[in-house]
């Protein structure tokens, strides 16, 4: 069932550490074009090890777009050049036989590269941890039916749910700003009347904490949408926004 | 010799758990802090487990090699989570859950610890729900349940279809509030290599830090293991990349006994191969045999494409062999055929794939209403293969999907080794010889909610264990065996890489350790095991070095458990001289092929002790069907 290969050259990003220079490294290929982007990585990996040279380091884990894991920068666009799909949902065929492929890692203050394509994304859970959750206790939860929740809201809710905590959306964005990440979080929480209690404090202290970890201010841009794998929409952004305003305000009655 | 004692608490099986919550002995709030537990695996057993554990004031230690707690593989689940709700009306109650479970699980799981999983299913999902989880809501605004395979009422809960992505976040952001409040703290790209046992009891583990090489010692005053199942033994499957068995092997060679280890589940609707570069197997939802018909041709090797086979050359072979049932069959059956026919050659192009149909779906009710029911499943289906299904027909091939088996527990979830706890489907608890769908997310955050939150207390408050410090010569030793370890693999500096042996690994556990099983191939998988075992240590590669990022020497240490375990299934398979479930002896069925369960001398747990190299003892833990009659399956 194999189809004709393709023939390409890659030029990958090889760093040894985070604290080292990096440098490109060309490999040349012959890959099935029924091969996905990361299968074909792997091959190299397989000749590479056959040769007792040292892999080419990069994550991935459910290969199915859901995880998160993977992320790399192809010909300068972060999960390459289809829209709305994660790294390891590219396929061979979507490239041309004799094509010259760039593969980096995402690049951002706040992701250092900690060897060849794998970098260090911490900074999201640490958002996360400062406010990123309902402060409900297990147990004693009203029965699920309790609070209606009209179909068309928790629809939005699930739209910004779905992010994968890839951070496409920073090494999109010129500034390495992350707030579609940070906003799709907010927004789930901020539609949902579970998340009512806590709206606006979770927004500040989210806030706080990524502005604190050297993530980038929103130019409004829109870089990251164009590159979200899970088509978060901006709209969340505006919707944080909002939020953060009226947070201000009320948080401060509070404090009077 | 450890006695194996289910802990089953006496009484009528409904009283059971509530019983058992009383008489269990409590921690006084204020001791809690003084207690420190370990919990390795952040998936939606681990993370609920240490959520809640910390929410009870104790100090929990939460460990995964993943870079964040949400990327464990439970994000990948997609169709949804069981409840006994019943707010579709439609006489669903636990004694319904408990029964269908049992049944499906074809009579080889423990009654008690299913009912005890039935009564707690509706208290996850409101604590779901209060957790901000978007479940699937109808018009009124209350939740929306859909049908799942092997129950006659709808109970499925759903959130698109991510269903586990979403339960994840949900307990992953309940573990972060804990780690904003101090009492949960997490330990990131951490490897457990190994469990450090004391005078017989659990009291930490060894982990190598997968940034630095480091081999770091913890201890606490139980472990719990939530690490999740095995089916990469096969190195195909529908598994996340780095799903793996170390922690439950190296716990088993501590003293755990594995129970079941050859009841593995095959799902008949996966993508199939495209070459040998293939890394993982991607599950297609099985909703698609609603309509789609299952076909191959008469002939061996027909290299002809799909459409210029006639309808007279072509064998609807399940609907031909299961009349009733047709293209619906269940999932062990519908597998097993399509493995039959294409290793008669009759597979897509003489290959490993049989053509799922919509042709006449489409012809019958029109392209628009496929898209509606099944439009982002062939969207996802032409991304992969670059086909479109609505033109020619998909292909499909069985991959292995889930494991029932892991290590024992008892009716606390707690292993033969005191204070060692294991939950989700690195246990063996509740799933028999097969699971239903959408029961693992219900298992996995039972366990880690309601169930180790009070037994947990019951081992702490009734055995008293002490806490060991890590400059015990015990966790020196451990450590300094895992270093010897690491040492010893980047020393071989052989020919063949990783991948390589573990292909060929996998190769041999799916033609003669998986869904179809004799005598004569199970002794020939040992041998071979064997001897690929003996060549990995003479002749792999593993380039890098131990103290730093070595994906190379992950996988290499990975593999080396999956020999012996590979070893395992092979050998429990051949003790068990019937089929049931997903266990598939070709020597045990009827004429028509179903499978031969045989409930007068298998009706037992077979929990395997490590007894040195390639040695194992059987202890078998009998199982009594009070509740509910074991009868034979039938799908004709
Ligand atoms: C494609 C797919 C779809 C599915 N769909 C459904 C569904 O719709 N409904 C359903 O009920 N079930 C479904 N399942 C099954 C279900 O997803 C799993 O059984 C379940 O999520 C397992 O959860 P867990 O918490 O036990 O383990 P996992 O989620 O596998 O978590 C294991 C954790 O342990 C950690 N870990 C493992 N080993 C180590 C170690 N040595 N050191 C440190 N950390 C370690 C990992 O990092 C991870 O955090 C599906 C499975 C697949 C493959
Ligand atoms: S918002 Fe989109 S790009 Fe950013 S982390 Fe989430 S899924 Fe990735
Ligand atoms: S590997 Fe999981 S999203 Fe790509």
């Amino acid at each position: 069932m194999e189809a004709k290969k393709l023939n390409l050259t890659l030029n990958i990003w090889r760093q040894k550490s985070a604290g080292s220079v990096g440098s490109f490294a060309e490999y040349k290929v012959q890959v099935s074009p029924d091969a996905s982007f990361l299968e074909m990585l792997d091959e190299i990996n397989n000749t590479l090890e056959a040769k007792g040279e040292e892999a080419i380091h990069f994550e991935s884990d459910c290969r199915e777009g859901i995880c998160g894991t993977c992320g790399l920068v192809i010909n300068g666009q972060p999960h390459g050049p289809l829209p709305k799909i994660a790294t390891c949902q590219l396929h061979m065929r979507n490239f041309k036989d004799g094509e010259t492929i760039w593969v980096e890692p995402f690049r951002a203050k706040a992701f250092p590269v900690i060897k060849d394509l794998m970098v260090d994304r911490s900074g999201f859970d640490k958002i996360l941890q400062a406010g990123g959750y309902v402060s409900v206790n297990t147990g004693g939860t009203p029965d699920g039916n309790m609070i209606p929740i009209p179909k068309d809201i928790a629809s939005l809710a699930m739209d910004a749910a779905a992010c994968i905590g890839c951070g496409a959306c920073v090494a999109a964005c010129k500034n390495a700003s992350a707030m579609l990440f940070v906003s799709a979080k907010v927004s789930q929480y901020a539609l949902l009347p579970q998340g009512q209690p806590e709206r606006y404090i979770r927004v500040e202290k989210m806030v706080k904490v990524m502005d604190e970890l050297g993530f980038g201010s929103c130019t409004n841009t829109y870089a990251c949408e164009a590159e979200c794998p899970k088509g978060i929409s901006v709209t969340n952004i505006a919707r944080m926004n909002r939020d953060f305003m009226m947070a201000k305000i009320k948080n401060k009655e509070v404090e009077v | 010799m450890t006695k194996l004692d289910s802990k089953i608490p006496a009484g009528n099986i409904s009283e059971k758990w509530t019983n058992h919550k009383f008489n269990m002995k409590l921690v006084n709030p204020a001791n809690k802090r003084k207690f420190d537990i370990i919990v390795v695996g952040t998936g939606l057993a681990g993370a609920s487990a240490a959520a809640s554990l910390g929410e009870l004031g104790y100090n929990v230690k939460s460990f995964t090699f993943h870079d964040s707690a949400r990327r464990a593989h439970s994000i990948a689940a997609q169709g949804g989570i069981n409840a006994s709700k019943n707010y579709q009306n439609d006489g669903d109650s636990t004694f319904r859950l408990f029964y269908d479970t049992v049944k499906g699980g074809d009579f080889r799981a423990r009654e008690a610890n299913v009912h005890r999983l039935a009564e707690v299913s509706t208290n996850i999902i409101d604590q779901c729900v209060a957790q901000g989880v978007p479940f699937a809501r109808d018009y009124g605004g209350l939740l929306d349940n859909r049908s799942f395979g092997g129950a006659q009422v709808s109970r499925t809960f759903y959130a698109r279809g991510q269903t586990g992505q979403q339960l994840l976040l949900g307990a992953v952001s309940a573990l972060n509030r804990q780690v904003d409040k101090g009492s949960v703290k997490l330990y990131l790209r951490r490897e457990m290599l190994d469990i450090v046992v004391i005078d017989g009891a659990a009291k930490g583990i060894v982990v190598r830090n997968l940034l630095t090489g480091e081999i770091e010692k913890y201890s606490a005053h139980a472990v719990v293991l939530a690490t999740g199942g095995y089916s990469n033994v096969f190195f195909l499957s529908t598994n996340a990349m780095n799903c793996n068995a170390t922690a439950i092997w190296r716990a088993h060679k501590r003293g755990a006994y594995f129970a079941n280890p050859c009841f593995t589940q095959i799902h008949p609707t996966c993508l199939p191969l495209h070459g040998d570069a293939q890394s993982k197997l991607t599950l297609m939802s099985e909703s698609l045999r609603n309509d789609g018909r299952v076909w191959v041709s008469k002939k061996k090797g027909d290299m002809r494409n799909p459409t210029d086979i006639p309808e007279d050359e072509r064998d609807y072979y399940l609907e031909r062999k299961y009349p009733s049932f047709g293209n619906l069959a269940p999932r062990d059956i519908s597998s097993r055929a399509a493995k039959e026919v294409c290793d008669e050659g009759r597979g897509v192009k003489g290959g490993d794939a049989v053509y799922l149909d919509f042709s006449d779906a489409i012809n019958r009710l029109g392209q628009k209403v496929i898209e509606e029911r099944y439009g982002n499943l062939f969207e996802i289906y032409e991304t992969i293969t670059g086909e479109n299904p609505y033109k020619s027909p998909m292909m499909i091939y069985p991959a292995p999907h889930y494991t029932m088996g892991g290590l024992w527990v008892d009716y606390n979830l707690m292993s033969n080794v005191p204070g060692l706890f294991v939950l989700g489907e690195a246990n063996f608890s509740d799933h028999g010889a097969n699971r239903l769908g959408a029961s693992a997310l219900m298992q996995g955050l039972a366990d880690g909610y309601f169930v180790i939150p009070y037994t947990m207390g019951n081992y702490l408050a009734g055995d008293k264990p002490a806490l060991v410090k890590t400059d015990h010569p015990e966790f020196d030793k451990v450590a300094n065996e895992v270093k010897d370890l690491t040492d010893k693999l980047l020393s071989i500096k052989g020919k063949r890489t990783v991948d390589d042996i573990h292909k060929e690994l996998g190769r041999i556990m799916w033609h003669k350790v998986g869904m179809a099983r004799n005598e004569k191939g199970l002794k020939e998988a040992i041998e071979e095991i064997r001897r690929l075992k003996t060549e990995f240590w003479k002749n792999v590669t593993i380039p890098g070095s131990g103290d730093d990022v070595n994906q190379t020497l992950e996988r290499a240490g990975r593999l080396i458990d999956y020999f012996e375990l590979g070893e395992l299934m092979a050998v429990d398979a051949l003790e068990r001289n019937e089929s049931c479930g997903g266990h598939f002896r070709t020597e045990y069925q009827f004429e028509d092929g179903e499978a031969k369960r045989d409930d007068a001398n298998y009706s037992y747990v077979s929990a395997w002790e490590f007894a040195g190299e390639n040695k194992w003892n059987l202890h078998k833990e009998d199982l009594n069907f009070e509740y509910v009659k074991p009868a034979i399956r039938s799908y004709k």
